[in-house]
């Protein structure tokens, strides 16, 4: 069947329009060999537009359609559905990107023109040859896992359990819990954090969708969105051999969590080399053992006068490659403050910040409280901690005074950071994810989609992604749930058409396309010798038809003659 | 004003969130004037600092704390640089400094001292000339080919090396400054001019391994000579290998408890601590023993940055009197430095406070040729 094409120029507003002269455009695309008709509208994203190209197709029988616009990462799916809509296979549309590849990067408009006049051309030729593909769904694994029983991983799992899907939760301690475990109390509400953290853990283990394996590590993750087989490996004691086991999942959830700051990488505070120099967690430690032995002070009797938190250790800080504020150490400082005031009511306790970000809900009303009973804040970060005879001593610029500053104390507090955990490669490179600059995992779009991850059907939540306090982490967690339950309960999803198709007839077997897979999709078949693609797995990317010797494969949609036709038109 | 915004961005003042651990960690904060943090907020607020009659800018020991401590990667102590050179090049500078600047352009030293009396100290030594061949140059620095004192740690490094059967050679009367603190006073067209001519000194001898004396002519030809490709070592670092090689063995032992101070330019700056705390744990019935302000906490000797030709706006509060009573409250008969400034800087700081018939400052090398 012959083609018959349709063309039409999109002003975008005057994204286009100001520097590309798209009657002209038009008007040239109308004596291009196929064209049936050739149009400029000033929105052809809108409906109107939409309507006009859909009319074309019916009246006069177009089986191809170009739109000039803008990206095809911007409307081409709206396009495809256009021209579906109106009968004709998605397949059958061509996108010229006249915006970002033209107009918004020429100033000259004579010449912008001309060169549109070239993408539309060959955006013709393009659209002559290609061929229609078929749309497909597959059926949806109904459970998910989850790796990481900290609180994340936990809410999360409950989420999806109380939806009525199974959850596994993958947990590589002996204990779920997390660093939750390690806390005394809640900022800013002053919560029992153990009592918070049991109800949610009791709630896990005893639900009949959920299954806790600790002691357990993921192996091996195979599959993609809706079917994946995870290999489990568990050890539930050094002396036993680790067992492993295959879970069947159609989504995953990763709630790996964080490490904590090594404060011994920062040799100034003498962490390490001083005993009453600590951390804040091992601060919380002896706070929660001191509420668990009703009252024994954990701070010794009457020893300490004068306590020094300092702020910002290990965060904030490029020499160490940690850019970033750790979002949760001003007010766990504070916080830290008042149960030490509690416990101290006559010691002089002085913070050294940086700045204070108090920036969630009631977190400003508990820095006021906190300063209100007697917490002193000092602005500037302590550049040494030494000894004088037996007291420590805080050496630090009060940027305030503008003068150099001493400070002693008989316990140091140090507010370390949170960072990527150092198995964040491992868990990268099984589930394909990447890293952002900070070195937490990635997610998809930092605004629209913050729990989703460049591979479909794997999610984020909690600290794997960066640092979050309890507050924001289950947030996380619920939104992570809420968007692996949606393949779970539409139970089906679409897989990608543009994949790529073998000849076995060409195919040699050697398996250089295997190895330019990154997706796993293709596989040799031993009987026949010729390499077989996995329709699903297949991303599309092309790598394996650049790989063939033989030109065995192609990747549909992107076919060598498609291709070809596109340049011969242009030069 | 075109020249000054550079200065800004040349140092990299804008990431500079005023945390004040630059001046928090300065060892001169203290007792004089200089505050480099308040000194950067002005540079933003004006576009750049007016330097004229800021005396304490040539307080500042180049010690490096504050680049060390910097959580923004600013490196204040280049602000500080920046500034004396523009005092520099309107020629307003401490007299002292002004004449050794004179006298490294003129004499190839900064201490006036004759060029051919350089290679003096090693007559009779049999220390060949590096013209001959050599695996290692050995350069020997200004303080020790000139100084008395000085020239004891350069004579025991000879023994140590002959006695390791180490192939060197030393530059003699053509050695020159290699001007780390003509650099750092902010004198960079000389120290430009004498990059370039060292260069080519070393090029012309074929040299490919130097090893220095001092810390600080270690730091500059590693670190700032451009164009210079050579394996550079401080000696704690060669030493080091010698004895971990079986080259250097002792015969003889010290019974005497050592501490050891950490030179600014070698730890700090360049990350040499172990090496030389190896190198004394190696000698024979030593008991070595740590300081508390040790390694990066370290503490200056107050002999950098161009102050071993200034003695500060407060010559009378001495960051060397903590030290000595640091060495004390440990227990220690010996400080071991391995650098000329410290060990000159000690020494007198030793006899103006009383602390020299308690407190023995040596370089280490003088330790390691009593014991071989």
């Amino acid at each position: 069947m012959a083609a018959k094409v349709g063309v039409y120029i999109c002003h975008c507003g005057i994204n286009i329009a100001h520097t590309v002269d798209v009657e002209a455009v038009a008007q040239a695309a109308q004596d291009l060999a196929n064209v049936t008709v050739s149009r400029d509208y000033i929105y052809m994203c809108s409906d109107p537009g939409q309507q006009l190209i859909q009319d074309d197709i019916r009246e006069l029988g177009l089986n191809r359609v170009v739109v000039a616009s803008c990206s095809p990462r911007m409307h081409e799916l709206t396009f495809r559905r256009a021209v579906q809509e109106a009968g004709l296979n998605p397949y059958f549309l061509q996108i010229a990107n006249i915006r970002e590849q033209c107009s918004w990067v020429h100033g000259d408009r004579e010449s912008a023109t001309e060169k549109a006049q070239g993408i539309v051309s060959s955006a013709v030729a393009r659209a002559c040859l290609l061929q229609p593909l078929e749309e497909r769904d597959v059926e949806i694994t109904p459970a998910a896992l989850v790796i990481g029983g900290g609180i994340a991983g936990l809410q999360a799992a409950l989420d999806i359990a109380d939806a009525g899907f199974k959850a596994y939760v993958v947990e590589k301690q002996a204990t779920v819990g997390g660093h939750v475990a390690q806390l005394a109390r809640t900022f800013p509400t002053l919560d029992n954090v153990q009592t918070l953290l049991a109800e949610l853990v009791e709630r896990a283990q005893a639900h009949p969708n959920i299954d806790v394996l600790t002691n357990s590590r993921v192996l091996e993750v195979d599959g993609f969105i809706g079917s994946f087989r995870v290999q489990v490996g568990s050890q539930p004691a050094d002396s036993l051999p680790e067992t492993t086991a295959e879970l069947a999942v159609g989504a995953i959830i990763v709630a790996t969590g964080f490490d904590v700051f090594d404060a011994s990488l920062k040799p100034e505070f003498g962490y390490g080399a001083y005993e009453n120099v600590i951390t804040g967690l091992e601060l919380e430690k002896r706070l929660m053992e001191s509420e668990a032995s009703n009252g024994a002070s954990p701070l010794g009797d009457g020893a300490v006068k004068d306590v020094v938190f300092i702020q910002c250790v290990g965060s904030r800080d490029r020499t160490l490659g940690n850019a970033y504020c750790s979002r949760v150490c001003c007010m766990s400082t504070a916080k830290q403050a008042h149960l030490v005031r509690q416990e101290l009511p006559d010691a002089r306790i002085t913070v050294f910040y940086m700045d204070v970000r108090a920036f969630g809900k009631g977190f400003e009303q508990f820095y006021d409280r906190v300063r209100e009973e007697r917490v002193l804040y000092r602005r500037g970060n302590p550049s040494e901690i030494y000894k004088r005879g037996d007291r420590l001593v805080a050496r630090a610029e009060d940027t305030l005074l503008g003068k150099p500053v001493e400070v002693e104390a008989d316990l140091v507090v140090l507010a370390t950071g949170l960072v990527p955990r150092s198995d964040a490669d491992e868990i990268g490179s099984l589930l394909k994810l990447s890293r952002s600059e900070d070195g937490f995992l990635m997610e998809l779009h930092p605004k629209l989609g913050p729990v989703d991850t460049t591979t479909d059907g794997v999610f984020l939540a909690g600290c794997c992604q960066g640092p979050k306090d309890i507050t924001d982490t289950i947030a996380q967690a619920k939104a992570a749930a809420s968007s692996a339950l949606i393949p779970l309960s539409v139970g089906k999803v679409r897989v990608e058409s543009i994949t790529c198709a073998l000849d076995p007839l060409l195919c040699s077997g050697c398996g250089l396309c295997a190895e330019a897979c990154i997706y796993s999709a293709l596989a040799l078949d031993e009987r026949r010798n010729v390499m077989v693609a996995n329709q699903v797995l297949c991303k599309g990317c092309g790598a394996c038809s650049t790989a063939c010797p033989s030109g065995a494969i192609v990747l549909n949609h992107f076919t060598p003659d498609q291709i070809l036709a596109e340049v011969e038109s242009v030069v | 004003m075109e020249a000054e915004q550079s200065l800004l961005e040349r140092c990299d003042l804008w990431a500079c969130i005023q945390c004040g651990k630059c001046t928090g960690g300065c060892p001169m904060s203290f007792k004089t004037e200089l505050n480099i943090r308040r000194l950067i907020y002005q540079a933003l607020l004006d576009g750049g600092v007016n330097a004229d009659g800021m005396d304490e800018l040539w307080d500042c020991t180049a010690c490096g704390t504050c680049v060390l401590r910097c959580p923004k990667e600013v490196g204040p102590s280049d602000l500080i640089v920046a500034l004396r050179t523009t005092l520099v090049d309107g020629g307003v500078i401490p007299p002292t400094i002004r004449d050794a600047l004179t006298s490294v352009f003129r004499h190839g030293n900064p201490s006036l001292m004759p060029p051919d009396e350089r290679a003096d100290w090693a007559e009779a030594l049999g220390v060949k000339d590096i013209s001959e061949g050599a695996d290692v140059l050995y350069f020997v620095g200004c303080i020790p080919s000139y100084d008395d004192r000085a020239q004891k740690v350069a004579k025991s490094l000879v023994k140590v090396l002959q006695k390791a059967d180490v192939d060197f050679g030393i530059l003699g009367v053509e050695e020159k400054c290699c001007c780390n603190e003509v650099r750092l006073v902010g004198e960079e067209g000389l120290f430009g001019y004498m990059v370039e001519e060292q260069r080519e000194l070393f090029e012309s001898k074929g040299v490919q391994h130097i090893i220095t004396t001092s810390p600080h002519c270690f730091n500059t030809f590693k670190n700032e000579y451009e164009g210079l490709n050579l394996k550079v070592q401080h000696y704690t670092e060669f030493v080091a290998e010698l004895i971990e090689q079986g080259k250097l063995t002792f015969t003889g032992e010290l019974n005497q408890v050592i501490t050891y101070h950490d030179p600014c330019f070698l730890g700090k700056q360049n990350g040499v601590f172990d090496e030389p705390r190896d190198i004394i744990k190696s000698i024979p019935g030593v008991e070595f023993r740590e300081m508390d302000r040790i390694r990066d906490r370290s503490l200056c000797c107050e002999g950098g940055g161009g102050r071993m030709w200034w003695e500060g706006t407060n010559p009378e509060e001495q960051l060397a009197t903590a030290r000595f009573e640091e060495v004390l409250s440990v227990g220690a008969d010996v400080m071991a430095v391995a650098c000329p400034f410290c060990l000159l800087t000690f020494e007198l700081a030793a006899k103006a406070g009383g602390y020299d018939e308690k407190v023995q400052v040596l370089d280490i090398m003088e330790l390691v040729a009593r014991a071989i």
